[in-house]
């Protein structure tokens, strides 16, 4: 075990499509970040921004871009990037100064201002980037990923689109109680079936938006806590973020094909490897979790991540759906938040506000959302070029 | 300007007529076979092989998994914004001889409800086609006919 830090404040913008700069939201939940703490800016030693890319540029490099917002006050500034995971690494980082002793307090921002439709790489003729590539040879935008994983999960597992609709249904009426969410309406099974298809088989409603949005977090030193007057702090247990390991038998993102592999095609490791290396980091299984929060890109990945976290066996995961298990007041909630069915995804903002909500879950203050007695909770994300995170949140 | 016969991409399939071909790169020293093509390193973690050969991959394999494209992607896709969107079918197919998993797009009028995961699929030459006449060779996945499926593969 790696040793904790406290998560000792959380605040967010609300998610949506609001026009405005993504200085702005994020300053705002970091404002609110300090407020649920319980301390002033300039008593913050670090800040740590998960950067917010536009066009290969990451614009006004994050952790520097909200250090001035707030006003300058000396703090050490980091910023960092890795795709959807990039809050998952700025969260990392700023871990790894808590528990070196080089700070005993870390403010940790994303923020992100989405552009309107599909995303797509910056302009210019760029052979050499994989993700150029995609859109440039083949129009592969990353529904059409999304796409291919569902449609091999019903070849393979039988999942329906019925299944991938009751995701949709699940995770719209917790997001209906979040006043963060961008989403706040019940969304029916005859909604989704109604909504066009976008890439076959999934459609419209079944597909995460992008979003504006940000989220925030203090987080400290577990003595630091305590001498702050918080006696039994939300925790970080684990942040993993691993790399895929040689050779990705599954088609990703932004890839054309997968690795040649040395024998037969086995199932592909990344996503249960990323889970797998949180357990491992927190010493707890699947069986300690009161709740998950995970990246459903869309309806049918929900699904695989059940089977990636452990909570079903292979193969089961609409089965699990199916029991109730994972909707609000089953077994294993996934996804009281609302996922990304409810927020939409704000890139750098997405993976802190999955620790948002585990915060105010161990807390016991998600309200309606609320699941009886959190005690462990996981998030899961994954993104472009073989990223991707889970943070296990213990009280 | 680009003509019917400049390849989307230089090096990625065969030119001309004949036997067409996916083109990849196979490591000397551990095999590994690479698409898109990797010229300079093998990606292999315990592989230093820095010598690469070009070969021609598998014509045929089988539908790892598909869908559409109901809405126009953004650019850089080459579309002519002047004419209305036809959505087209992406394949990902499983070669089994390399055990790799390529994408491509479905040859012309093959629509999703002509594909199933497992089916027989071969390369061919395709077009792309762009703003204001100009177009690109590419490769695109088609059906192969039931009765010409191989029996071995
Ligand atoms: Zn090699």
């Amino acid at each position: 075990m790696t040793g904790e830090v406290a998560v000792i404040g959380a605040g967010m913008h609300p998610w949506g499509k609001w026009g405005r700069s993504f200085v702005e939201y994020g300053t705002k939940a970091a404002r609110a970040a300090l407020t649920d703490a319980g301390l002033d800016w300039p008593d913050i030693a670090s800040v740590v921004g998960a950067n917010t890319v536009r066009c290969g540029y990451p614009g006004q490099v994050a952790g520097a871009t909200f250090a001035r917002a707030l006003g300058w006050q000396g703090a050490r500034v980091t910023s960092v990037y890795a795709a959807c995971a990039s809050g998952a690494r700025a969260i990392d980082t700023a871990r790894a100064q808590i528990l070196s002793g080089m700070v005993d307090t870390v403010l940790v921002v994303g923020a992100d201002a989405a552009p309107k439709g599909f995303f797509a790489p910056s302009g210019g003729d760029r052979p050499d980037d994989p993700d150029w590539l995609r859109f440039r040879v083949l129009g592969a935008t990353n529904p059409a990923y999304f796409a291919l994983w569902a449609r091999r999960r019903m070849a393979l597992c039988g999942d329906t689109p019925e299944d991938f609709a009751a995701v949709k249904v699940k995770n719209a009426a917790a997001g209906a109680a979040n006043r963060h969410a961008r989403y706040r309406s019940p969304v029916t099974a005859e909604e989704v079936a109604a909504s066009p298809v976008v890439a076959d088989p999934l459609r419209l409603l079944d597909i995460c938006a992008t979003s504006d949005g940000a989220a925030a977090l203090v987080l400290s030193s577990v003595d630091f806590a305590r001498r702050h007057g918080v006696a039994d702090p939300v925790r970080i247990r684990a942040v993993s973020s691993v790399a895929p390991v040689y050779p990705r038998t599954a088609l990703d993102l932004p890839d054309i094909a997968t690795d040649s592999a040395p024998d037969a095609l086995v199932p592909d490791g990344f996503r249960p490897s990323i889970a797998r290396a949180a357990y491992e980091e927190a010493g707890i299984g699947p069986e300690d979790l009161s709740l998950a929060e995970v990246y459903d890109l869309s309806t049918a990945l929900e699904l695989e991540w059940y089977e990636d976290l452990g909570l079903c066996a292979a193969g089961e995961g609409a089965k699990l759906l199916r029991e109730g298990a994972t909707a609000l007041g089953g077994r294993i909630p996934v996804n009281p938040s609302g996922g990304l069915a409810s927020f939409g995804e704000a890139v750098p903002a997405q993976a802190i506000a999955q620790v948002c909500e585990l915060a105010q879950q161990l807390r016991g203050r998600a309200g309606d959302r609320q699941v009886a007695g959190a005690r462990v909770g996981i998030t899961a994300n994954q993104g472009l070029f073989g990223h991707g995170s889970s943070v296990i949140a213990v009280r | 300007m680009a003509s019917a016969r400049t390849p989307v991409v230089a090096g990625w399939f065969t030119s001309g007529d004949g036997d067409f071909r996916l083109l990849g790169t196979r490591c000397r020293a551990c095999g590994a076979v690479y698409f898109p093509r990797e010229d300079t390193f093998c990606r292999a973690p315990r592989c230093a092989g820095e010598e690469l050969d070009e070969v021609p991959l598998s014509r045929r394999g089988r539908v790892w998994s598909y869908t559409d494209g109901r809405y126009r992607p953004p650019a850089p896709y080459p579309s002519d914004p002047a004419r209305d969107w036809a959505p087209y079918t992406l394949i990902a197919v499983e070669l089994a001889a390399e055990r790799m998993v390529v994408l491509g797009q479905g040859a012309p009028g093959v629509t999703v409800a002509d594909l199933a995961v497992g089916m027989e699929v071969e390369v061919v030459p395709g077009v792309l086609a762009g703003e204001g006449g100009q177009s690109w060779t590419t490769w695109h996945w088609l059906p192969v006919p039931a009765e010409d499926v191989e029996e071995s593969s």
